[in-house]
């Protein structure tokens, strides 16, 4: 009953020359369900931002319940109800989702009863629709579990406002719908007010009663989900029809087997089985998609691959060598890695674009003639090529990778990782919190890796990105296999339930 | 371009703010003229031909230790153990000198250095190796190893290597004057400055024109990035800590081979600690540790004549030492801070 209506009125914002925001006016009603659309850099985000306080608008006035109220400071727009679930995690990783709630309350006592607190937190799990582990470090949840957290916390402080960026990026469909739903429910008993930054059009026709879509800092319109269809609102955002690029899936019979795991066991961080004797062959110019919820040891069979864990049992090989994730053998047999969050996973920070491109062949000719030496000129060039070649925005070659966005850096990454032409290809999460051009380019070259000729193991928490591209699918359930078969002949049911253990 | 600025504008503030924090000491508690007292570590430093030499000399040491921090901070590793290994290289060194005393000089001298660079470097991948493969913090244990590097000294000088005419001051037997490495002709200045300055000169050319630097700061900045490389950390971390401790070592060795001519305990006198002093202050950058380590060195000079004319005590450098120190590590926070970065999009 105290779901808040918010006006957002004649909000601008400049960074520098850049009018991130241009006379942005935004009405959302009480328990609606409202969805900011918008290619990546068209405002969405600065424009919560600056409603939450976290920048200062140039100009630009708030209503909230019809009044006018200043929020300079995100503690203010705190106290006023508003809270905000971000792309990127915020809990603290290395205390457990119980030490993060209590945290996050705004009066604490000096002395915490835990046994209170968690009885007291425990109850309130009982009220929501899905629940988190409350003794885990938040570091060992897998990522739908995070985002499901970071809601459940902005539940738990009984804000009655959530603004979510981009919230189910990192869920599975199925969680998605979860998610979603409940809050929706909750928006439906004007328990709740939700504005949700997205790009999946799926989410907004199916949760979503109005759309709000930007584009470069301007506001092209808002309109109620009904009235619009997805070529509609396409062309709001993009300004033109969409144009996906669709790469031709050649049909070609799997080749002869590239990569072969054989038993293989890999423990998580805090030493459980995470993949539990897992055998999977993937053959040349296939790609095998391995789906699955979250947390069943994706993201450690993904590790391991990478060279980043190591296997407590089992054997991999590649092209039947056997293979252990050292240099010379990712070279010989050219293997390439995609990881999710590739600025965190595939890339030094602080280095530039152009070392960050040459991370794979630093030691190779022509940056070095010898395997000692370094010149940086033809780092350079090779480079440039890459980001002319993968259409990178970036300054320069020497620009650090860490001042680019997060679809540029998965470019420069892509282009360190493709240019290889690699026979056998390792790709999780690649699209997490990509807009959609990037995301219809980069599953494209995929699929371009593919039809040339490469494996490819595409492990996604994203169903759809699964369905869309493997020639075989795999379900991953508790570090097992529980389910292979051919995309042709895919059931989606029996996929769901695979994914969900039965 | 700012970067750059930043880079000397950072640690010159926190060198301004040390001597004010320094001046004010002198003048409330030691009741003397801060000016005054400025200017005579000056003369005392930098002032005379005589007070050049002091200075170059007691720098010498210094670059070389300097690197033992600088090598391993470029992967991300603090170590702090470079006065345990310029006392093991040290030790080694007089060792390695005195078996081999009857050979021509360069041939003693070499073996000299390269009895304290494998020592010394051992002594540092000993707290690599514990850190890479036993998860121990390679601050805490290359700090604990100094104090088992000192009694290990002890050790040898009272026990298996020591000179019965050392009566007073136990020691090694000494290396022989034929051997020790001389002065740079025209001055009292030995040739381990010039020694460190090449060591300097070398290990900016493997971190900057190198793959194996390159590796390096790869694994500095992101250890699962270089995983997914195929970089072999440990590999890596051994290389760095060893290579940090072979040149600590080798500044025992000059130590010995250029102003002791012995080894025993006047190799603990803290040119470690200072060499930890002066690659923070020079940001680990390699060639920086020059200047950074004449401009300390200088200090170190100056203690005498503050001592003669002001009665200051002895430790009154030593103090402006751990006042730079402090100052230094609080600056770290304002890298990113004086001028106010463009906020992002």
């Amino acid at each position: 009953m105290n779901a808040p209506s918010l006006e957002l009125i004649g909000f601008s914002k400049r960074f520098g020359g850049l009018a991130a925001l241009d006379e942005v006016s935004v009405k959302i009603v009480p328990g609606a369900f409202h969805a900011l659309l918008g290619e990546n850099g068209a405002g969405k985000s600065t424009l919560v931002k600056c409603a939450m306080g976290y920048y200062a608008a140039d100009a630009g006035e708030i209503l909230l319940n019809g009044r006018q109220v200043v929020i300079n400071h995100p503690k203010q727009a705190h106290e006023l109800g508003l809270g905000m679930v971000y792309q990127h995690f915020t809990l603290v990783p290395n205390m457990t989702v119980l030490e993060n709630f209590v945290l996050s309350r705004k009066h604490l006592p000096s002395v915490i009863d835990w046994t209170v607190e968690r009885q007291r937190l425990k109850d309130f799990f009982d009220t929501t629709p899905f629940t988190v582990p409350l003794d885990l470090p938040v570091a060992d949840l897998a990522a739908g579990q995070k985002q499901k957290a970071e809601i459940l916390r902005q539940l738990y402080l009984k804000r009655t406002l959530l603004i979510l960026d981009e919230p189910t990026s990192v869920l599975t469909p199925d969680e998605a719908d979860e998610v979603l739903s409940t809050l929706k429910q909750m928006t439906r008993e004007l328990v709740l007010t939700i504005v949700t930054i997205t790009h999946k059009f799926r989410e907004v026709n199916a949760f979503c009663d109005t759309v709000t879509v930007l584009r470069r800092g301007k506001l092209v319109g808002t309109r109620p989900v009904s009235e619009l269809d997805n070529d509609t609102m396409a062309e709001m955002m993009v300004g033109r029809r969409e144009t996906r690029a669709t790469v031709e899936r050649e049909q070609r019979a799997a080749g002869k087997t590239v990569l072969q795991i054989e038993g293989l066991s890999v423990a998580n961080t805090v030493g459980q089985l995470a993949v539990d004797v897992l055998s999977l062959d993937i053959h040349a110019g296939e790609i095998v998609g391995v789906a699955g919820v979250s947390g069943n040891g994706q993201r450690e069979l993904v590790e391991t691959l990478a060279g980043q864990r190591h296997a407590e049992a089992g054997v991999m090989k590649v092209h039947g060598e056997r293979y252990t994730a050292t240099r010379p053998e990712m070279i010989r047999h050219r293997i390439a890695c995609l990881p999710e969050e590739p600025l965190r996973n595939a890339c030094v920070a602080e280095m530039s674009v152009a070392e960050n491109m040459a991370l794979r062949s630093f030691d190779q000719a022509p940056a070095s003639p010898d395997g000692v030496r370094l010149r940086r000129a033809p780092m350079r060039d090779v480079a440039r090529r890459l980001i002319e070649a993968y259409r990178v925005k970036t300054p320069g070659p020497d620009a650090p990778i860490k001042a680019l966005s997060g679809g540029n850096v998965q470019r420069a990454v892509l282009a360190r990782e493709l240019s290889s032409e690699g026979d056998l290809l390792i790709v999780a999460n690649p699209c997490f919190g990509l807009d959609f051009a990037a995301v219809a380019e980069i599953r494209a070259r995929i699929v371009q890796a593919r039809n040339r000729g490469a494996a490819v193991l595409l492990v996604s928490e994203d169903l759809d990105e699964i369905l869309q591209l493997s020639d075989r699918i795999v379900v991953m359930f508790d570090g097992k296999l529980a389910l292979q078969t051919q995309a042709a002949q895919a059931d989606v049911g029996a996929i769901g339930r695979a994914m969900a253990g039965h | 371009m700012t970067a750059v600025v930043e880079r000397i504008a950072v640690p010159t503030l926190a060198l301004l703010a040390s001597a004010v924090l320094f001046g004010l000491l002198l003048a409330i508690y030691a009741r003397v003229d801060p000016l005054e007292a400025f200017a005579l570590m000056y003369q005392g430093a930098f002032g005379t031909w005589f007070s050049w030499q002091n200075t170059l000399t007691r720098a010498a040491p210094l670059i070389l230790t300097a690197l033992c921090t600088a090598l391993p901070a470029r992967m991300g590793l603090i170590i702090i153990g470079n006065e345990g290994a310029l006392v093991m290289g040290g030790v080694a060194a007089a060792a390695a000198g005195v078996a081999v005393i009857d050979a021509p000089a360069p041939v003693v001298q070499l073996a000299m250095a390269v009895a304290a660079m494998i020592v010394g470097g051992l002594w540092i991948a000993l707290a690599g190796a514990l850190r890479q493969w036993r998860g121990v913090n390679e601050t805490i244990s290359s700090l604990l190893l100094t104090y088992i590097a000192i009694a290990l000294m002890n050790h040898f000088v009272e026990g298996p290597l020591r000179d019965p005419s050392s009566l007073n001051k136990p020691s090694t037997w000494p290396i022989g004057d034929q051997n020790m490495i001389g002065t740079i002709t025209g001055t009292d200045v030995h040739w381990g400055l010039v020694l460190g300055i090449v060591a300097c000169l070398i290990v900016y050319v493997w971190m900057r024109f190198t793959t194996w630097g390159f590796a390096l700061q790869v694994i500095g900045g992101n250890p699962k990035t270089a995983r997914m490389m195929g970089l072999d950390v440990g590999r890596y971390v051994l290389l760095a800590c060893g290579a940090g401790g072979a040149m600590a070592g080798l500044a025992g060795m000059v130590e010995v081979a250029a102003i002791h001519g012995r080894a025993n305990a006047s190799l603990a006198v803290g040119y470690g600690y200072s060499g930890i002093l002066v690659s923070f202050l020079a940001r680990h950058h390699p060639l920086a540790i020059v200047p950074v380590s004449i401009l300390l060195g200088g200090i170190g000079a100056s203690g005498g004549l503050l001592q003669r004319r002001l009665d200051l005590p002895d430790a009154a450098v030593v103090v402006l030492q751990g006042i730079l120190f402090v100052a230094i590590l609080a600056s770290e926070t304002l890298y990113g801070r004086l001028w106010k970065p463009k906020e992002a999009a």
